[in-house]
């Protein structure tokens, strides 16, 4: 039921809601959850609403430690 | 935000085979060490269903079969719901003029002798939808029906719940209610982890419920449990990387709460979802399947918003539930039986006719196993 939806922002409306897309599919959803949201960011979406942003840099800043932990783990 | 990084090539990093499979090599290998400490295989926890159905849908749970024992806890709003909480939803659809909304998952779960999709079949008006938001909207499109939106979920769920009751506010609808029966994850972990006689060495994290709790408010359970634990996103990589994690902190005998999911969950979490949890919700003491009353484990609508409030607005009798003493539901959500071991799975319990909840949603522990077969 977390069910969380990684989404692009196309659109960013005067009343708040955005466009999302999530490959190729576009539905509107509420941003007031989540500060400064603009085209091209990605948000999780639960449930109608943006919850949380997706910050693609700290993802794959995550990866690339990995790498390291990989190396040293195996 | 990402720079030159695109969003789709970050996903599919996360779903990428080749990395997948130099994770569970890595698992077998932490496993292996962290087996010789334990004196068994190491037993990992998920509390959450999405967590659930990826583990057996993308084969974690079949390829680290013999290394590691995933076992599903208390994370699946549906099943955790009570019997008791599934028979109210049922006596508000049954009261004339009132239509039930709610996420599809509610339908099928049994209570006590019904279901809100039996029910539907007796003339109750039950409809599913996809958010709180679209309850509201039909609330406003059916000024003479009283709807009353099912509110269930954590911590993920409660915020957008709240966020509705705020519309419906300003929107000046008065015909749109929530039944509260939301729940919280941290008291329920204190309860699980200091069970008596459950084996368990390690917990996945919900990643989404800590997207609104941050990662710190968990770390209760490393410094006075000592139970390894880590934040976990939903691609096979997240729950891997947190997998392999957790076996090294067993293997090191090194206790932390970590977090692999760093790109949506911060360390004190979304204080704006925090806010309008607090503003619209209090906690209360709340009933789990399989656990019983859990203290301050709940969300209650505040007084100043009672006429959004659809047990003040309605006022039902409190059902005199009861679970069905065929069905271990209970011993499943709280780590003390696999879903194999009991004697009505898959016998007298199947996807096609549930006798509890975990058999019924689709994030279910015993519907996974049912479906995927380990």
């Amino acid at each position: 039921m977390c069910l969380g939806i990684p989404a692009k922002i196309l659109e960013v409306n005067v009343d708040g809601s955005a466009l999302v897309d999530y490959m190729g599919v576009r539905w509107r959803v509420g941003t007031s959850l989540v500060e400064h949201v603009a085209p091209g960011d990605y948000v999780m979406v639960h449930a109608g609403e943006a919850i949380e942003r997706v910050d693609l840099a700290t993802g794959k800043e995550v990866l690339r430690m990995w790498e390291d932990i990989l190396k040293a783990w195996t | 935000m990402g720079g030159h990084i695109k969003g789709v090539d970050l996903i599919d990093a996360y779903r990428d085979p080749g990395l997948a499979s130099r994770l569970f090599e890595c698992a077998r290998m932490r496993s292996l060490t962290a087996a010789e400490r334990l004196g068994r295989v190491p037993v990992i926890m998920d509390v959450c269903g999405t967590h659930t159905a990826v583990i057996s849908s993308a084969g974690v749970r079949t390829a680290l079969s013999g290394y590691v024992e995933f076992r599903s806890g208390p994370g699946c709003p549906v099943c955790v719901t009570s019997a008791g909480d599934v028979d109210l939803a049922v006596q508000m659809a049954r009261i004339p003029g009132v239509c039930v909304t709610t996420f599809g998952d509610m339908m099928r779960v049994p209570g006590s002798s019904t279901s809100l999709q039996e029910e539907t079949a007796q003339g109750a008006r039950v409809k599913v939808v996809s958010s709180p938001s679209s309850a509201v909207a039909y609330a406003s499109a059916h000024p003479d029906v009283e709807v009353v939106f099912l509110g269930v979920g954590f911590e993920t769920t409660a915020p957008v719940v709240a966020l509705s009751i705020a519309e419906a506010k300003s929107k000046r609808i008065p015909n749109y209610t929530v039944l509260c029966l939301h729940k919280l994850m941290p008291p329920v972990l204190d309860v699980l982890v200091r069970e008596p006689g459950v084996t368990l060495d390690g917990l996945l994290l919900p990643g989404h419920v800590c997207s609104i709790t941050g990662r710190a408010v968990f770390d209760f359970l490393a410094r006075e449990y000592r139970m390894p634990s880590v934040v976990a996103g939903f691609e096979v990589v997240d729950v891997l990387m947190a997998t392999c994690w957790i076996l090294h902190m067993i293997a090191e005998r090194s206790p932390k709460v970590a977090n692999v999911y760093r790109r949506v969950v911060r360390e004190t979490g979304n204080q704006k979802a925090k806010d309008v949890i607090d503003k619209y919700f209090r906690p209360i003491d709340s009933a789990w399947r399989g656990f019983g009353l859990i203290p301050r484990s709940g969300l209650q609508i505040k007084e100043k918003y009672l006429r959004f409030d659809a047990m003040h607005r309605f006022t039902p009798d409190l059902p005199d539930s009861t679970d069905k003493p065929e069905c271990h539901c209970g011993d499943v959500l709280r780590g003390r039986i696999r879903p194999s071991d009991c004697t009505a799975f898959g016998t007298v319990c199947t996807p096609v006719k549930p006798l509890g909840p975990c058999m019924v949603s689709q994030e279910g522990a015993c519907a996974a196993h049912f479906r995927y077969g380990a």
